[in-house]
């Protein structure tokens, strides 16, 4: 099952971390950070891009359950 | 593409150690095509990257290493490697495994949860302040106090301690005479401190960010013991060094410009946006530090990067880049947008940066609210050999002139 991948561009503060970490996922737009594709095969980096994110902007979910970022 | 490759090396770092200015040769770099190449004190010759989007693609792509560093003499300020076994000498995923095992804690969302405490923090200290009386040392008595007493809580150490560890944490950040043994034997007195904390707090865990990483180290075996040591370590060295460095910073600039800080005055509601221009105007660092090494060929600002060969990014200068910001130079409160850099950009990005933001703007509110007569009271003293600039001790007053003669 694919997952989702969602940035809030509200709240991003354009940290880069989720760019740095995960660029196959996760490209620097003019103001904030947004998912190459909205729809991903499953991949731990972006769990990680999740839960390290400073804004708490990037949601990732399984259907319609959110697994990132991990509690 | 010029190939100015590998010219003469120039001396750095520009900025002189007395004042928050930024060196004219930066600008000159800047606005040169291509990147100069400059020698530090240590280590070998670097490229420096000074224009924003130069800066932004070095910190930001992970063709750029830190991990690289480690078997290099990389460029730096003093003999020692102050990254050592951190995780800024990680690349993802190593440096992933440490970051997210603290991230939480640093979450603007977590933050917000706190700032109502450390607006407390803030106020208490100011009374304690203004109960000392005025001429005041505002590092001594305020910049210090607030960000120790928050990292303190924070993380599980005891505030009461501070004198002990800001001993190890200004010579952990030093450039100074320290020989490399002076060095190490002050990171091991240290780490055998936090040790000793450590061990009382697997005996009586608390709530607090020790705890959650002795649980991590002890029950999930995330980290090593020697990384728990230097994580407790760092956390409260990198938690209040940097802040306590810049608020007096802040303060200073404001006061050099008194409309500023009359605006402040006036509406505080202007802090937040404040607060992002001074991160962007305050060139922090004394020199560029911790080189980016490049993992393959890769052109940056005209200039093709040879695998393996480090780039310093002068976050000061590419922060007063005109391509990206207008007036650069001018100190401005209403800036639609401002995307500095001053928190580093990337993986390595401040993990402490919204928690920083919280502190430097519950400062600001504070003192504006409390001391709107803020002044200087005599000369301000600067650290000298530190990798950041700013005032060691800054003699401030708050009575109005009326009130000064009427005392005297």
């Amino acid at each position: 099952m694919s997952w989702q991948l969602e940035v809030d561009g509200h709240a991003c503060i354009a940290s880069g971390m989720c760019v740095g970490l995960a660029p196959e996922f996760f490209r620097l737009g003019p103001d904030h950070s947004e998912p190459i594709d909205d729809e991903i095969e499953p991949d731990g980096v972006v769990l990680d891009a999740a839960d390290t994110c400073p804004a708490m902007a990037i949601t990732v979910r399984e259907g319609s359950e959110v697994i990132g970022p991990r509690p | 593409m010029t190939t100015s490759t590998h010219a003469e090396p120039v001396a750095y770092p520009f900025n002189v150690a007395e004042g928050l200015d930024l060196a004219a040769d930066y600008a000159e770099a800047r606005e040169a095509p291509g990147m100069i190449r400059v020698r530090l004190p240590y280590g070998e010759p670097a490229w420096l990257a000074t224009r924003y989007a130069d800066a932004r693609l070095v910190l930001g792509d992970r063709r750029f290493s830190r991990a690289a560093s480690v078997d290099r003499d990389e460029p730096r300020l003093g003999a020692a490697r102050l990254t050592e076994g951190g995780m800024l000498a990680m690349d993802p995923p190593e440096h992933t495994r440490l970051r997210t095992l603290v991230a939480k804690a640093f979450t603007v969302h977590r933050v917000e949860r706190l700032r109502s405490r450390v607006r407390e923090l803030a106020e208490s200290i100011v009374d304690d302040l203004v109960a000392l009386g005025p001429p005041a040392d505002l590092v001594e008595n305020f910049a210090l106090p607030l960000p120790v007493a928050v990292i303190c809580e924070l993380l599980g150490v005891p505030v009461a301690d501070r004198p002990q560890f800001r001993v190890w944490s200004d010579a952990a950040l030093s450039t100074a005479r320290l020989t490399l043994e002076e060095f190490n034997q002050n990171r091991e007195e240290f780490r055998a401190y936090m040790r000793e904390l450590i061990r009382q707090r697997r005996a009586e865990p608390a709530d607090d960010l020790m705890t959650a990483l002795i649980e991590a180290r002890d029950e999930r075996d995330r980290l090593s013991e020697l990384e728990l040591v230097d994580m407790c370590a760092g956390l409260l060295l990198a938690g209040h060094e940097t802040t306590a460095t810049q608020i007096p910073n802040f303060v200073y600039v404001l006061l050099e410009h008194p409309e500023h800080w009359a605006a402040l005055r006036a509406d505080p509601d202007l802090i937040p946006a404040a607060v992002e221009e001074l991160m962007r105007f305050v060139p922090l660092g004394a020199a560029a530090g911790f080189a980016r090494y490049a993992t393959e060929d890769i052109e940056v600002g005209g200039v093709l990067v040879r695998a393996g060969e480090p780039v310093l990014v002068a976050v000061g200068a590419a922060n007063r880049d005109a391509l990206r910001f207008a007036e650069p130079g001018k100190l401005r409160f209403d800036r639609e947008e401002n995307p500095h850099i001053g928190f580093g950009h990337g993986v390595h990005h401040c993990l402490g940066a919204p928690l920083a933001r919280a502190e430097l703007q519950e400062a600001l509110r504070v003192l504006v609210d409390r001391l709107p007569g803020l002044h200087l009271a005599g000369d301000v003293e600067w650290k000298t050999r530190m990798i950041v600039r700013g005032p060691r001790t800054m003699p401030v007053d708050w009575r109005s002139a009326i009130e000064v003669n009427r005392t005297q």
